[in-house]
């Protein structure tokens, strides 16, 4: 499975890669644009690893109490949830979406978000202005573009 | 010295296919409970927050503990040196690594998260008994299949002493943990009891050799193998035994408790006043499951017939799931006490006797379990030489035929 | 083959001056609602928690009346507990309990939570040590690694744990919650370990009933350590020799 994702990551980084290693009826994903400037990490790094700082960040975390913020799920959620047209967060897990939008493509369940929120605390609060500025179609190319364009 | 040949089940009757589709029928129904409980969660069972293990526990602990019991025809035979157990020594192992798998199987199925179980295996707490356990069963499994390996083999043969002293040494460390999980639970009155791991030994023993009987008498039957009096004689003084003895440990048990004033209330709930738990504790575990068996296996006119023997063991079963349902639920049922003398009165069911009733996915589960260990037993009996051809009264036994032309014989 | 494995890094220069640096912090971000518990004790957020900390709890049965929930309501609304309308298997991590006494007839209204016992009997028995002590006292059960076995309900002399029964959504981002394991009271860990108390905790003091106190039993000088001194406690099941971190006055 990490090998199929991976494979992913490099065709992006490659640029014109994924004709050669995917079928061309199957849409590439295009996770929705995020809020800030950039992420945590270079965006190749995280496409291959953000699993394993995620495990290493849950076992800090849940046993030493080390909290730090960088590699925290709560705080992607903070920075990839979207919000609909009524401005209500749209669950991170849901089709299109940031991390399921990939995981559907590479085949990968997540079992994440069988116990953790997939969204921040209060749907009802709306952050219009990150909202308009992330593109809301899942599948805007643009998007495709801006992410790939993130990488350093 | 008559050489001891064992045979195959042909397999070809419509006797074998029928019980084996109803056998695999069963066990897929029960396959199917368990996906419907883990996909809805147990909120569709009758476990809750205060009975937080239920039916497919009763029927687990009571496999496993059993499963344990029944290598004891195989541990007289090859630890204790009694010829006259020989030659069911093979059906004695099978049975018992069958009957650990189904009761092992109902307990994975029954986890929140069965899908775990890899996290089971990989992450430890040394101090948990379940911990141990895992190592204990895995590690039955594989001694008995040696023990079993060193029976069939001849060049091996030789080997099967100390690997029957081995087993059964094992078997007993194995129900010692198996009853120290509720041995060592001291939070609840009805268990934090030492008397708890010798129970569940004397229990294993008394299951045990009932299950045996029953299958020995029913496939003999069945195959139509010539089976002698001598050896049903044998094996149901020794149920008399063992029935004797948990009724024996069961009043210790009691008493024990009722000696201590601290220990009234959960005693008075279980042999008083606890509705269905004194019911079932009274009416189908000492009456039914112990004092008419022995009525019957000491009687020196009624325990003449087979039947009655196969009933007093058939009781025994019951008897035996009973005791473990008063064990497991009673035990729960009864409140915890937070503050002693005092009463005690809470939205999260305190200072009250918690309800349970069995549903159906639970008594599935259960049942399949059963069915399943029942299953393996009768595709390896199919597979390889585990019955001999015949168990006349006569001549004792000598050494077993040469696996060879067993085998060629069953062709 | 893993473990939780206590903290044993030694205090040095850099955690003093990130000690410090995290009280100031602290002090200069005080929002209302938010409480600096142990201000010396105030800890940095990349370093790990301390054994020489154990955070213990007084509950004064004197001040907490008989028909208050705010502490129960608090929880729920911290940890997402809404309830399916199942009693009989809906989570509760602290529950009011009413006493009795058989004799006297006198009666007490108290908060029953997880209490953080320093040789629990829910982290002995779990096969997987998913249930386990936080160097800092705190017992709390990592779902990771929970499979569901429901050993530590059977274990736990204070009924203090929940099975989640069924599916669940819309689980609030501090306090993840999933079919199939088993969870309980944390002592609201997310909010301790950025220096804010329980949430049973606020919501007593902020209603001043102050029935509830919370603090650090490792420093003597803790308000919680000063108030355990100054009022008669016990244990619950005392007889047990749990050494539990929650402490009881008034009963």
């Amino acid at each position: 499975m990490r090998r199929r994702l991976a494979a992913v990551g490099l065709a992006f980084i490659m640029g014109a890669g994924w004709s050669i290693s995917t079928p061309a009826d199957i849409p590439l994903p295009a996770p929705p644009k995020a809020k800030g400037d950039r992420c945590v990490e270079p965006t190749d790094l995280m496409r291959r690893n953000h699993m394993e700082f995620l495990l290493h960040q849950r076992d800090e975390t849940v046993h030493r109490g080390i909290r730090t913020k960088k590699h925290s799920l709560v705080e992607c959620l903070t920075c990839h949830t979207q919000t609909d047209a009524a401005g209500h967060y749209i669950p991170i897990n849901a089709p299109g979406q940031f991390c399921q939008d990939c995981h559907a493509y590479s085949g990968v369940k997540m079992d994440c978000f069988e116990c953790h929120a997939t969204k921040p605390r209060n749907s009802a609060s709306v952050h219009s202005k990150s909202a308009a500025m992330s593109g809301t179609s899942p599948a805007h190319l643009s998007n495709l573009a801006r992410v790939v364009g993130n990488r350093p | 010295m008559v050489p001891i040949r064992y045979q195959t089940l042909a397999g070809k009757s419509a006797g074998y296919w029928l019980l084996f589709i109803a056998l695999a029928a069963v066990t897929a129904i029960g396959y199917a409970a368990a996906h419907y409980m883990e996909v809805n969660g147990h909120y569709v069972t009758g476990m809750t927050n205060q009975i937080v293990w239920g039916t497919p526990h009763v029927f687990a602990v009571f496999l496993i503990v059993a499963a344990s019991g029944i290598l004891n025809v195989a541990s007289i035979s090859s630890a204790f040196g009694k010829p006259e157990y020989k030659p069911l020594a093979r059906l004695s192992g099978l049975l018992s690594i069958a009957l650990l798998v189904g009761g092992l199987i109902v307990l994975v199925l029954d986890l929140g998260r069965p899908e775990r179980l890899v996290v089971a295996m990989t992450y430890y707490n040394f101090k948990s008994i379940f911990a141990w356990n895992i190592f204990l069963y895995v590690g039955f499994l594989l001694v008995v299949a040696v023990y079993l390996w060193m029976m069939f083999e001849p060049r091996m043969n030789k080997y099967s002493k100390p690997a029957g002293i081995v087993a059964f040494i094992w078997r007993f460390v194995l129900t010692t943990g198996t009853g120290s999980i509720f041995g060592f639970l001291v939070a609840r009155q009805a268990y934090d009891a030492a008397i708890m791991a010798p129970m569940f030994i004397v229990m294993s023993l008394s299951f045990g050799t009932a299950i045996f009987l029953v299958v020995l008498v029913a496939t003999f039957q069945w195959t139509s193998r010539p089976l002698g009096d001598d050896i049903l004689r044998r094996l149901k003084n020794l149920l008399a035994i063992f029935v004797a003895a948990v009724l024996y440990l069961t009043v210790a048990f009691h008493l024990t408790n009722l000696y201590a004033t601290e220990h009234h209330g959960v005693e008075r709930f279980l042999l008083l006043d606890g509705g269905v738990y004194t019911a079932v504790f009274w009416l189908i575990q000492v009456v039914l499951g112990g004092l008419v068996p022995l009525l019957i296996l000491f009687s020196p006119t009624v325990s003449r017939s087979r039947a009655a023997i196969v009933l007093a063991a058939s009781l025994v079963i019951v008897g035996g799931l009973a005791q473990v349902y008063v064990i497991i639920i009673g035990g729960q049922a009864y409140p915890l006490v937070l503050f002693p003398g005092m009463e005690e009165t809470s939205t999260f069911f305190d200072g009250v006797v918690h309800a349970y009733v069995p549903s159906l996915p639970e008594l599935l589960l259960g049942v399949g379990g059963i069915a399943l260990s029942l299953l393996i037993a009768v595709i390896a009996m199919r597979v390889l030489p585990f019955l001999p051809e015949q168990l006349p009264d006569s001549a004792p036994h000598g050494e077993d035929a040469p696996t060879a032309a067993a085998a060629s014989t069953a062709r | 083959m893993k473990s939780a494995t206590p903290n044993t890094r030694p205090d040095g220069e850099r955690r003093k001056f990130l000690e410090r640096a995290g009280a100031a912090a602290m002090l200069l971000s005080l929002a209302p609602g938010v409480r600096l518990v142990e201000l010396v004790l105030a800890r940095a957020e990349d370093q790990p928690v301390s054994a020489q900390m154990r955070w213990g709890l007084l509950v004064d049965a004197t001040k907490c009346s008989e028909g208050c929930t705010d502490c129960v309501d608090a929880c729920n609304d911290e940890h997402g507990l809404t309830g399916l309308g199942r009693p009989e298997t809906d989570a509760q991590y602290i529950r009011k309990v009413g006493l009795r006494d058989k004799t006297t007839g006198k009666t007490h209204s108290l908060p029953v939570l997880c209490q953080h016992c320093e040789t629990a009997p829910c982290v002995d028995v779990c096969p997987t040590g998913a249930s386990f002590r936080r160097a800092d006292g705190i017992v709390l059960v990592d779902k990771h690694i929970c499979i569901g076995c429901r050993y530590c309900m059977m274990a736990c002399p204070f009924k203090a744990r929940s099975f989640i029964h069924e599916d669940l959504t819309d689980q609030v981002p501090e306090s993840p919650r999933g079919k199939g394991t088993v969870e309980g009271c944390n002592f609201c860990v997310h909010r301790v370990d950025r220096d804010r108390e329980p949430a049973c905790v606020e919501a007593c003091t902020e209603a001043r009933h102050g029935a509830l106190v919370f603090g650090d039993m490792g420093n003597a000088n803790s308000a919680l350590s000063q108030k355990l001194r100054e009022l008669t406690n016990r244990q619950i099941r005392s007889d047990l020799g749990l050494n539990t971190g929650v402490r009881y006055h008034g009963i």
